[in-house]
């Protein structure tokens, strides 16, 4: 993203406004009025996080938004003093971590794995299968989850039952799904990821590895002293992309896995988005809910621009703007 | 992709056979994918497998990859509840095209036009793209703008405008039409007095087929895979799609009950239901698309990803 404006820039922009320009301009307007309404107005929307919302008779939500009483930090003083918060911030924070960690190791690995395979067309049909997951929804891959792990009937405790053991009631025993959502993350997102950075490896120059191979490094080596630092940018950039996300979650994934995060498995499995999403659906004060929300995304904002920040330090060429 | 990697098998030279693996860590290497391979895949065969499996076999034995005996009654009841499932199959599907279109055509306008060196509001334009990367509104502003000022509750457009757009998906355009469209043909096509819309539909489209292509199926997938817009603002079951059918369907199994066929009491129904068998049939009602349509596409993905991993 190029932000930065030239000299050269600036000296056209005091030229004249020409017809060009006013055809352009047109041209981006249905996007730009798409931004402003989908982008934009809900930024100016996020005033409801600093009233207490009421309704009066007679009076549209605009109406009622500006007549509502002003409560300064109010709900936000109730969101972070909530006993869940503490919960939630471990959850959504602790996944993330080990999901950002997993995401990079495992796909690169396989990645650089799946290149050294003799055959290219074997390679290509694994890559296909392991990519599928990836096109799938989160409700879809919940009714797959639940053909695994109904209590009644579910493959896994058929499995355990004939081999002698208790059937487990897996929707309610939060002990499991730590390992559960991390198991199905990975399973969603292995292939994608380690076909994206496939693409990096294949477009590697080979007489590096040629010269590195005369030269007598083993493929060890090779993979550390050559494969690795040229992966570098892309590790970085998806590295920052992910860390600006951290305090998101895949709703998906710990709403539809989890059945609808059921009371039993909250400890294990709620995080800033399931609590957001439980509250607009409940009947929780709609100032509430939206700090919780704008809490969220200011935390995302300044990680996003602190990962940034430290990225471009280290090394100014891999940092996204 | 395909044509790289043929490239590169011909340059296969007997230094680079020297250099692979050992014979046995190929091996070993194989049995891994395969084993990953496997565990991708087999999910959508047992749920498959499941839907074919008799209500009777699945009451006695469970879910399981050898049923005592199969039966196309979960497929014969969607079949006779047609009316639902073809509704929702026709909400999905419009949503979808619709959605794409008016995608792709706002993606690649906006795109283009910040591709242009010259452009005054280039700057600008740039800047509203890029702050929604950073900071948004979050879920809860989204939905109370959509729902009480846009007035989208209970609109078909409430499950296409929100993901219509995405700061993303402009930045791989622009970053494709500023790589690959020599500046030289548009000066050409403006001393002949071309207007830009005319210098973008008639020439720098019919270029762009890959960017398109790319585009194209990301919001394509969005679409078909959504649940998450239908959940938060349709409640009329006149505008449920697939995936909000099936969504709703784990949280009561009879909701295809709703409204049971003429000369049947609601309890004859459900028991007439092959419950267990019909979730998963509809699962599959929504994979098989998928699972026929994207090989072939996969390649669109990695190239969407890799352009937009250069900086623009």
């Amino acid at each position: 993203m190029s932000a930065k404006a030239p000299s050269a820039a600036q000296k056209r922009r005091r030229s004249k406004w020409t017809r060009d320009d006013f055809e352009l301009s047109l041209l981006g307007l249905p996007a730009f009025i798409w931004f402003v309404l989908f982008s934009y107005l809900p930024m100016f929307g996020l005033v409801i996080a600093f009233k207490k919302y009421r309704i009066f008779p007679q009076q549209s939500f605009l109406g009622n938004l500006f007549l509502s009483d002003w409560v300064g930090f109010d709900n936000f003083k109730f969101f972070l003093k909530n006993n869940t918060f503490g919960m939630l911030l471990r959850n959504t924070l602790g996944y993330n971590i080990v999901f950002i960690v997993l995401n990079i190791v495992v796909p690169v690995g396989l990645a650089m794995m799946i290149n050294e395979l003799y055959s290219k067309r074997k390679s290509k049909v694994y890559q296909t299968a392991m990519f599928f997951p990836h096109f799938l929804s989160w409700v879809v891959v919940s009714y797959f989850v639940y053909a695994f792990l109904n209590p009644d009937k579910g493959l896994l405790n058929n499995i355990i039952q004939s081999l002698g053991g208790e059937r487990v009631m897996w929707y309610s025993e939060p002990k499991y799904w730590p390992f559960i959502l991390v198991f199905m993350n990975l399973w969603k997102g292995v292939g994608y990821n380690m076909v994206v950075y496939l693409a990096t490896i294949t477009g590697i120059d080979t007489s590096l590895y040629e010269a590195a191979m005369l030269d007598g490094a083993s493929k060890w080596q090779q993979a550390k002293y050559i494969t690795l630092p040229l992966m570098k940018t892309i590790l970085i950039t998806m590295f920052i992309l992910n860390v600006g996300r951290i305090f998101y979650s895949d709703f998906g994934l710990f709403w539809q896995v989890t059945q609808g995060l059921p009371n039993s498995l909250h400890k294990v499995a709620s995080t800033f988005d399931t609590f957001i999403y439980s509250a607009l659906q409940g009947s929780t004060p709609i100032g509430r809910t939206a700090a919780a929300s704008l809490f969220q995304s200011t935390c995302c904002c300044c990680t996003i621009l602190l990962a940034n920040f430290i990225v471009s330090k280290i090394d100014k060429e891999s940092a996204i703007f | 992709m395909a044509a790289h990697a043929k490239q590169k098998e011909s340059f296969t030279t007997d230094s680079m056979k020297m250099n692979r693996i050992r014979p046995s860590t190929n091996a070993a290497f194989n049995v891994l994918f395969a084993v990953l391979a496997a565990i991708a895949i087999i999910p959508v065969i047992f749920v498959f497998i499941i839907s074919i499996s008799s209500e009777e076999s699945i009451r006695l034995a469970g879910y399981s990859f050898i049923p005592q005996s199969l039966s196309g009654s979960a497929y014969r009841f969607l079949w006779n509840e047609r009316g639902t499932i073809l509704g929702a199959l026709w909400i999905s599907v419009v949503v979808t095209v619709t959605g794409t279109v008016f995608g792709v055509a706002l993606t690649t306008m906006m795109g283009y036009v910040l591709s242009r060196p010259s452009f005054k509001l280039k700057n600008f334009y740039t800047w509203v793209i890029f702050i929604p990367m950073i900071f948004n509104g979050g879920m809860v502003a989204s939905y109370v703008v959509n729902a009480n000022i846009l007035g989208l509750k209970n609109s078909i457009l409430a499950l296409i405008l929100p993901l219509a757009v995405s700061s993303f998906n402009i930045i791989v355009c622009k970053t494709f039409f500023r790589s690959t469209i020599p500046d030289s043909i548009i000066e050409s096509a403006k001393i002949d007095g071309a207007s830009q819309m005319r210098i973008f539909t008639t020439i720098v489209l019919p270029i762009s087929t890959p960017v398109l292509a790319t585009i194209a199926l990301f919001l394509t997938f969005g679409y078909w895979n959504d649940w998450f817009q239908s959940s938060l603002y349709i409640s009329d079951a006149k505008l449920i799609s697939l995936q909000a059918l099936l969504n709703n369907m784990m949280k009561s199994l009879d909701y295809l009950a709703n409204n049971p066929s003429a000369g049947l009491s609601l309890q004859q129904y459900r028991n007439s239901m092959p419950s267990e068998s019909v979730r998963m049939a509809i699962a599959v009602v929504i994979v098989i698309p998928i699972a026929c349509v994207y090989p072939f596409f996969q390649r669109y993905f990695i190239s969407g990803l890799t352009i937009g991993a250069v900086k623009g």
